[in-house]
């Protein structure tokens, strides 16, 4: 995959004050994330770089690819669309079955209509109720929909820049679901409030009344503090999948 | 003078973006006024002349809205000369799927509803297979998977459209609409519907109430696909 360069330059927050950051650049291969209290204005900034805002949306931010101002195609048509969105939207709303619906999608992609099968393949890895593509969609719990919007990005949109809204509260393998979504060298942001995903990113920018406050790169002593959160994670896992089994936990 | 309509189900978020597109028109020094077609009872104006632009409303009442708002073109564009407009914006009533009320040089834009499902384009019919412009609302409900095959759906049922992903809480994508009305030739010369109505006048229109078939006169179709006249 060829390497890119996202710029995010600031705009202003809910009163009008200039960002005090004004520029973040984010290269192919970063997992950069986004934090800050409900109201600070993460989803706003998540759609600023989905919409590619030129200073048209009410941030005021302008979104550059490779240090220029993307083509207007590359905003609105899904065959050439840079970026793949997973929405804290934990149903669907389409009255078709799992199948149809992955075989539509994959069409508006320009993809072929078979990929529907690895989608649901993948997403079996990632949630513990296994989905049938024959099911309606509607149907799915907010864990299989989430696992099987994951999936659908990884196969089905396959952008270079991946943008994550709040998945630690799926209840999926949130680790697994990270990877899946990097890939190899893609961009992604993930706003999060979870120690996990937070320091799996290499720096998060602060959130804070609408505005960008700083951007804190993640330090040896806090990646030290994910190896450990990473055991136990592990080990929670383990745990519930034991529970989910039927059988009697071990100390 | 330009003229834009803009149909679209009750509930798809036509005046709010159409509020959205009236305020970058006016920044960018387009004067728009607005005539808001309904049948028995609308408050949308009052919503409209926050703006501090012209706004009339038209109640059809007895008559089909559509038809109401095709019979009073010229009254429309008169009364917007009027008020030294240069766009006329025409939010129809938006009830029939059968009509679509679009004359030929005007720019036609239907508003749809991204969280009634991708089988609602291909259910839509004229309204939105002779529409120049579709605009997509509430698509921050579902994910990008679902708008991106409510988008194909729409390409299915109408290729040539352009489609506009809006929001008519944030206001997105109502300055591209605003851009393409700014483009938008100015009407000229006699207009003519894009669309033909449904066949002539039925029982119904003339105050027929009883349901059974011996009552109704006129061209029929059978629930079996078989059409016919009875009558005189």
């Amino acid at each position: 995959m060829k390497t890119l360069t996202l710029t995010i330059k600031g705009g202003s927050d809910k009163d009008g004050r200039a960002d005090a950051v004004n520029e973040v650049e984010i290269v192919s291969g970063e997992i950069i994330g986004i934090v800050g209290p409900t109201g600070s204005g993460k989803s706003t900034l998540i759609a600023d770089i989905e919409q590619f805002a030129q200073g048209d949306t009410p941030s005021g931010r302008s979104i550059l690819i490779d240090g220029e101002e993307p083509e207007p195609t590359l905003r609105t048509d899904p065959r050439k669309k840079l970026v793949a969105q997973l929405s804290q939207n934990m149903h669907f709303l389409a009255d078709m079955s799992v199948e149809d619906f992955l075989r539509m999608h994959a069409k508006s992609r320009g993809k072929n209509g078979d990929t529907a099968n690895k989608v649901v393949e993948l997403a079996n890895t990632l949630t513990g109720e296994p989905i049938n593509p024959g099911h309606p969609l509607t149907i799915l719990s907010g864990g299989q929909s989430r696992a099987l919007m994951t999936a659908d990005i990884a196969v089905i949109s396959d952008s270079p820049i991946v943008l994550i809204d709040e998945i630690e509260n799926a209840g999926i393998k949130k680790k697994e679901a990270l990877h899946l979504l990097a890939g190899e060298g893609k961009i992604v942001v993930v706003v999060t409030h979870d120690p996990m995903l937070a320091l799996m990113a290499s720096r998060r920018i602060v959130m804070k009344n609408g505005g960008m406050t700083k951007v804190i790169s993640t330090t040896d002593q806090e990646h030290r503090v994910f190896l450990d959160i990473e055991k136990v994670d592990g080990w929670l896992t383990t745990l519930r999948e034991t529970i989910r089994r039927g059988e009697v936990v071990v100390a | 003078m330009k003229m834009v309509v803009t149909a679209g189900t009750p509930g798809s978020g036509k005046t709010s973006v159409l509020m959205h597109v009236i305020r970058d028109l006016k920044r960018v020094g387009v004067k728009p006024a607005l005539v808001k077609i309904d049948c028995l009872w609308t408050e949308d104006d009052t919503r409209f002349k926050r703006l501090d632009v012209p706004v009339a409303v038209g109640l059809s009442r007895d008559m089909c809205p559509d038809h109401y708002a095709i019979y009073n073109v010229e009254e429309m564009l008169d009364w917007a000369a009027e008020q030294n407009a240069d766009v006329l914006l025409n939010e129809t009533a938006g009830l029939c799927l059968r009509c679509a009320p679009y004359p030929d040089s005007c720019l036609a834009v239907c508003v749809i509803d991204v969280t009634t499902g991708p089988n609602t384009p291909l259910k839509v019919g004229p309204l939105l297979t002779t529409a120049d412009a579709v605009v997509t609302t509430k698509g921050d409900l579902v994910s990008q998977a679902e708008r991106e095959v409510f988008r194909e759906r729409i390409l299915e049922a109408n290729p040539r459209c352009r489609i506009i992903e809006a929001n008519g809480l944030s206001g997105k994508g109502s300055a591209e609409l605003a851009d393409l009305i700014r483009g938008w030739s100015d009407i000229s010369g006699e207009m003519v519907l894009r669309h033909n109505p449904p066949l002539g006048v039925c029982t119904l229109c003339t105050g027929e109430l009883r349901v059974a078939k011996d009552h109704h006169r006129g061209v029929l179709r059978h629930i079996d696909g078989f059409m016919e006249y009875t009558g005189e």
